[in-house]
């Protein structure tokens, strides 16, 4: 009884003492995120400054909007803008729909083996880095790669595909259908197997068909998936990809090459005018956070969880 | 706020059996119409697609390598049947010592960086798996905010340089040594340690440190494996760090910017000057050199590869949030 009646101060003193250990061993973690994530948060400000290296942060001196209308006068910029937003409808249109299609496909195979074996393969892409992708890439569709070896040897000609910036959008969107499709089918084939199989018993002891088995009974149940899915995509518009694009940049040239995230680092870090490269990456974090909130009232309109619970 | 992770593997079993037996399921169910040849064909073709896909050009690329360079002139480049094999080119690529360096850089980065990131992780975690602990919403809230919120490129080299990072070890591994996603993950997992062995275990008089050691880890051995998987491919693969904190250094390079340089440079790789459509005998570099280089990168991940894998199957949830 004595418990109960204990005034709330004592209380989270005793909870303290009682969980003292597990503080302790999220420590190292918060320290990290601490200096790693947070300092550079408060490091945002130089994007309102004239950064100079030697007087750091606190002695730089004060530019105001400065840079942002530099920013916004700049057509590289622009550019760089196009280009992201381009390659995010590109990616929403031709990477997105891949992973379900081979989900449901891998998901009628009966064999165990077979399906066991298919994945294995798939997945595997997702580990190579991209340089390693873009590599193989360069050796199977390059100019000196296997398919223009294969078409000079016949005389046919040979065909730029990694050089050529009018289909760069479709050059980098397979390179990520080749390393990623894969194994976004993971998420789902667990969201298939989660799927009542009474249900299509129920169906098709009613006459459905197997389309009708999969448009009313399969899809329904990846709807939660999916749209999770696709909030995170709609709020990761402006991220397309960062490695891929710096990789290929000189082959194809800036002006098709640059997303906002390498126009960050192009002409932050590789030019030292951080400040105007803060002011890029502040621009592209809250418009970013704009869209992740945008996106999940989208899927709250549509009765679905999104990100969190309403 | 609630977090969606989508579960799939070991759970299904005391979770969804039905599901479960889907999954392990051999036959067609009696109710299921029998399959159309057309289908079936169609099916196949589709699936041995997407297998070539991805293995020939490993295939081309491991024959290659391994080709003296009179089936590379043969072939005209890149070569598809093996046709007289040799290890020179690996024999060569070991005794240069740039490669030799890279090689043992990106073994060191790779297993310093995965402990330091596990044990972080691990710890992290288990510490905030109790769901009525003190400070763990405060805290759980601190590291969530982190996936959507950061300060960016620039701010995040700021501050590493600041801190004196520029050209060190660390700048490789510590600014991106905890991944949120992954301690997520872990959380979920250790969440679910049947309470009963936990409590069973404090009234032996264990301290969390014990329970940690010698019930929660071991009883989570398979998410383990993976996470130091998923960690240690991103040391492995390490690239956009080295550029940014030592471009210069190439004595300190791991594999992964040496390929990119070493193929780069000898290959027409996007940016170099043989760009083009040379023929393999004027590149700087012999092409099953390059390949060896390439293959370099790959076998570690191929060694690895198949003992984690089957985790993904049995013990790994995927998290569906993107971090």
């Amino acid at each position: 009884m004595t418990s109960a009646l204990r005034p709330a101060r004592r209380n989270w003193r005793v909870r303290l003492r009682r969980d003292r250990s597990l503080l302790l061993m999220t420590v190292p973690a918060v320290v990290l995120l601490l200096l790693f994530n947070y300092v550079p948060l408060f490091g945002l400000v130089t994007a309102f400054q004239e950064y100079d290296p030697l007087s750091g942060v606190s002695g730089s001196p004060w530019a105001g909007l400065y840079q942002f209308e530099r920013l916004f006068g700049d057509p590289l910029f622009w550019g760089a803008v196009r280009n992201t937003l381009y390659l995010s409808f590109v990616q929403l249109v031709l990477f997105f729909p891949v992973p379900i299609a081979l989900a449901l496909l891998l998901n009628t195979v009966l064999s165990e083996r077979v399906r066991n074996f298919v994945q294995s393969v798939v997945y595997l892409p997702h580990f190579f880095s991209w340089v390693l992708a873009v590599t193989i890439f360069q050796q199977m569709l390059g100019g000196a790669g296997a398919l223009n070896q294969f078409l000079r040897a016949n005389d046919i000609g040979t065909w730029a595909v990694m050089t050529n910036p009018d289909t760069f959008a479709l050059l980098v969107t397979s390179q990520l259908v080749w390393k990623e499709a894969g194994w976004g089918i993971i998420v789902f084939l667990a969201a298939l197997a989660a799927i009542n199989t009474d249900l299509y018993e129920a169906a098709a002891a009613d006459g459905a068909g197997r389309w009708r088995r999969l448009w009313h009974i399969t899809l329904p149940g990846l709807r939660g998936v999916i749209v999770l899915l696709l909030v995170l995509r709609l709020g990761n518009s402006l991220t397309v990809g960062f490695e891929q694009f710096l990789i290929q940049r000189d082959a194809v040239g800036h002006d098709t090459a640059d997303v906002l995230d390498t126009f960050s680092f192009y002409f932050g870090i590789a030019t030292n005018d951080y400040s105007y490269g803060a002011a890029a990456g502040l621009f592209k974090g809250v418009i970013s956070l704009l869209l992740i909130w945008g996106a999940n009232k989208l899927a709250h309109a549509f009765g679905e969880d999104g990100l969190y619970r309403k | 706020m609630t977090l969606t992770v989508v579960r799939t593997g070991e759970d299904e079993k005391t979770v969804a059996p039905q599901a479960f037996r889907r999954k392990r399921r051999h036959a067609r169910p009696p109710w299921e119409e029998p399959p159309t040849a057309a289908g079936e064909a169609a099916k196949g073709v589709t699936l041995g697609g997407v297998l070539l896909v991805v293995l020939v050009p490993l295939w081309i690329i491991v024959v290659t390598s391994l080709s003296t360079q009179g089936a590379v002139n043969r072939a005209g480049g890149l070569v598809l049947w093996p046709d007289g094999l040799t290890f020179d080119a690996y024999r060569v690529m070991l005794e240069d010592s740039t490669v030799r360096t890279a090689l043992l850089v990106s073994f060191g980065i790779t297993a310093v960086g995965t402990l330091v990131s596990m044990v972080v992780s691990v710890l992290c975690a288990y510490g905030l798996s109790r769901s009525r602990s003190f400070g763990h919403r405060f805290l759980l809230t601190l590291l969530i905010i982190t996936m959507f919120v950061n300060g960016g490129l620039i701010p995040t080299f700021l501050v590493v340089t600041g801190l004196g990072g520029y050209g060190q070890w660390w700048a490789l591994i510590l600014p991106s040594a905890v991944s949120v996603f992954n301690i997520l993950i872990l959380r979920a997992f250790y969440s679910s340690t049947s309470a009963d062995l936990v409590e069973a275990a404090r009234i032996d008089g264990a301290g969390e440190w014990r329970i940690l050691w010698s019930i929660v880890l071991p009883t989570s051995r398979a998410v383990t494996a993976v996470m130091a998987l998923f960690y240690g491919v991103g040391y492995w693969n390490s690239f956009f760090n080295v550029l940014v904190y030592m471009p210069t250094e190439s004595e300190k390079w791991p594999l992964q910017y040496v390929l990119y340089t070493y193929v780069s440079r000898g290959n027409g790789m996007p940016g170099s000057v043989n760009q083009g459509f040379g023929d393999a005998l004027s590149q700087t570099a012999p092409l099953s050199l390059q390949m060896a280089v390439v293959v370099l990168t790959l076998v570690p991940l191929l060694v690895v590869y198949p003992f984690v894998q089957k985790h993904f199957r049995t013990g790994v949830l995927t998290g569906a949030i993107k971090g």
